[in-house]
């Protein structure tokens, strides 16, 4: 019988012949990252238990994302406990604030994880490097402590579930559409503890923005991961590489637990409402959802082709009066490219703003928390109760296109009805 | 060992923003994380809880964010374990590596809110002693049970004398 991508990834950082879903593996990491909500706990961790020295400094990423630049005086201590641990063991790979980016949209640009790698990171959203064909998991802190110490995780091998995209996507869909669409069909626990696998001509002929878009959401359907296997579109995005890497591909008779396979040609723009990220509707059902606040960014959709398709919209508009729309870029080079392309100053002009690179509004922490009763639209991937702030507050999400030309009318629009 | 306490019953999906919601999570300790726990959703649950109680949850409990500062403000306001339908991914080990016992249970339905409960996590045999009725739940697989053994990961790490000290 063959193996899956997934399994394939498991298999080659481990000293067996043979793996199979449902059984516990101590593996080999490649790349441990933590950032400055998860990392303290894990260096606390990582000090008590008395080891001294990091197994590997080099494979090592530490970002403060969250609440950084930092937000108040507690968050202040959480950054330095990471700048502190990095500069105590030389791990280089620590992004000090100017540097630093959304890590799971730095990490890519950084070509720190490349095809065939093996990642965990203390953030759920790690899933998001599954679109390098890398085997990348969301971990706590107590398992980031440990691999300081052995340079291992362990994992429970997930069975696969494969989806098959056919047929042609309509002008302004992107990743994120079809990731809502595939929560809304299958749940929150639609692939839970699975390992989700992203194929089919759609896919094939979607870049690299869109494809770790999907991948990101992953872990909205409760999948440990959402893998594409590596092609000549992520072969393009990681050469020149600063290191050998590995591509695998599932095999023609690999094992699936289930396949779903969807057209999506008359798929229109996805929105999910609150407060779940399954209660996914076509856009053009909902009518009269009044927008106090638009965020495009996060590690979903913070990338320069998001920032694009905004601009695109919003170019010589103006967004509602009343309404705030932030856009915030997910690392410095992507802020400096949207400043040389001039969508920071169509951003500006159309009167939002344009935010250093920050985690920020996504989770409630800084710069755009909503207050009790307010509604807002985001390009980000959660949309729980009290997600963005008051648990009072409401939150919808969806792609660039919807988030720019819902700040233009000021309630969830169609993108077409602007442009 | 025995758990006795009584049940705080939620619904489906709970996530790990509703146990500990983002702005507490510039804390690390387990007693200041606990005095927030499901405050979004629930206010008054730090102050009705117990040391002992047990949380009684649907499906997919502890999805969302990887926060291990979730499974750590439980067992900060005082629950002694958690039995649900199923447990998401990143929650399940978490709750593992720190030793904050669980359970998977079914017929969660039976359970109502105030029922007084007794688990004997060596054998997975949970009583519902409000109710009069006794189930059994599945061990964890072997690997699993041996991390629980040392107290979680970090004591299993140790145990086993790895890395460089």
């Amino acid at each position: 019988m063959g193996y899956t991508i997934a399994e394939k990834l498991l298999l080659a950082h481990i000293d067996k012949k043979d793996i199979k879903p449902g059984e516990f593996i101590e593996a080999r990491v490649d790349l441990a990252l933590g950032n400055d909500i998860t990392a303290p706990l894990a260096i606390l961790e990582f000090k008590k238990s008395g080891f001294k020295k990091v197994f590997n400094k080099n494979g090592i990423v530490l970002v403060p994302d969250h609440f950084a630049p930092a937000k108040d005086l507690k968050s202040a201590n959480n950054c330095k406990a990471l700048a502190q641990f990095a500069g105590e063991q030389g791990i280089r790979n620590y992004f000090e604030v100017g540097r630093m980016g959304i890590e799971h949209v730095l990490l890519p640009e950084q070509k720190l994880v490349l095809p065939g790698d093996l990642v965990i990171g203390a953030d759920s959203h790690t899933c998001t490097y599954g679109a390098l064909g890398s085997y990348a998991v969301g971990v706590g802190s107590t398992d980031l402590a440990r691999s300081f110490i052995d340079g291992k995780c362990w994992f429970k091998v997930p069975h696969s579930v494969k989806f098959i995209y056919k047929g042609k996507m309509s002008k302004w869909l992107g990743g994120k559409d079809l990731i809502l669409f595939t929560i809304g069909r299958i749940g929150v626990d639609g692939a839970l503890h699975k390992a989700m696998e992203f194929t089919g001509p759609v896919i094939d002929k979607l870049e690299m923005d869109g494809r770790f878009t999907m991948s990101n959401m992953a872990i909205e359907a409760g999948a440990r991961t959402g893998i594409i296997a590596p092609d000549e579109i992520t072969l393009k995005y990681v050469r020149p590489a600063p290191r050998k890497f590995k591509v695998y591909h599932s095999d023609k008779n690999a094992v699936y637990e289930k396949v779903y396979e969807w057209d999506i040609t008359k798929l229109e723009p996805q929105v999910a409402c609150p407060h779940l990220p399954s209660n996914v509707v076509a856009v053009g059902e909902l009518k009269n959802i009044k927008l106090d606040q638009v965020v495009i960014g996060s590690c979903t959709n913070g990338r320069i082709s998001d920032l694009r398709i905004a601009a695109k919209i919003l170019k010589g508009k103006k967004i509602k009066s009343g309404l705030r729309l932030i856009v915030i870029p997910g690392t410095q080079k992507i802020y400096l490219q949207a400043i040389k392309e001039g969508l920071a100053e169509i951003f500006v002009n159309a009167g939002g703003v344009f935010s250093t690179p920050t985690c920020g509004p996504c989770l409630g922490g800084h710069a755009g928390v909503l207050a009790e009763g307010e509604v807002a639209l985001a390009t980000t991937n959660r949309n729980f109760i009290g997600r963005m702030g008051s648990p009072k507050s409401f939150v919808y999400l969806s792609g660039p296109a919807v988030a720019a030309a819902s700040s233009i009318t000021g309630r969830i629009t169609r993108p077409d009805c602007v442009v | 060992m025995i758990i006795k306490g009584k049940a705080h019953k939620f619904g489906d999906d709970i996530n790990t923003d509703d146990i500990i919601a983002a702005e507490h999570l510039v804390h690390t300790e387990a007693e200041e994380l606990g005095k927030h726990c499901f405050k979004n959703i629930r206010q008054d649950f730090v102050h009705k809880v117990n040391r002992g109680d047990i949380i009684v949850a649907g499906k997919n409990f502890g999805c969302g964010s990887s926060r291990e500062h979730a499974p750590l403000a439980l067992k900060g306001c005082g629950i002694a374990a958690v039995i649900a339908k199923n447990f998401a991914a990143i929650f399940f080990r978490n709750a593992i590596n720190i030793g904050l016992p669980f359970l998977e249970l079914n017929e969660i339905a039976d359970i109502e809110e105030g029922d007084s409960l007794e688990i004997d996590l060596s054998t997975g045999i949970i009583k519902n002693l409000s109710k009069n009725r006794i189930y059994q739940t599945e061990a964890f697989p072997e690997f699993l049970q041996e991390i629980v053994e040392y107290g979680g990961l970090m004591g299993y790490i140790k145990k086993k004398g790895k890395g460089k000290q």
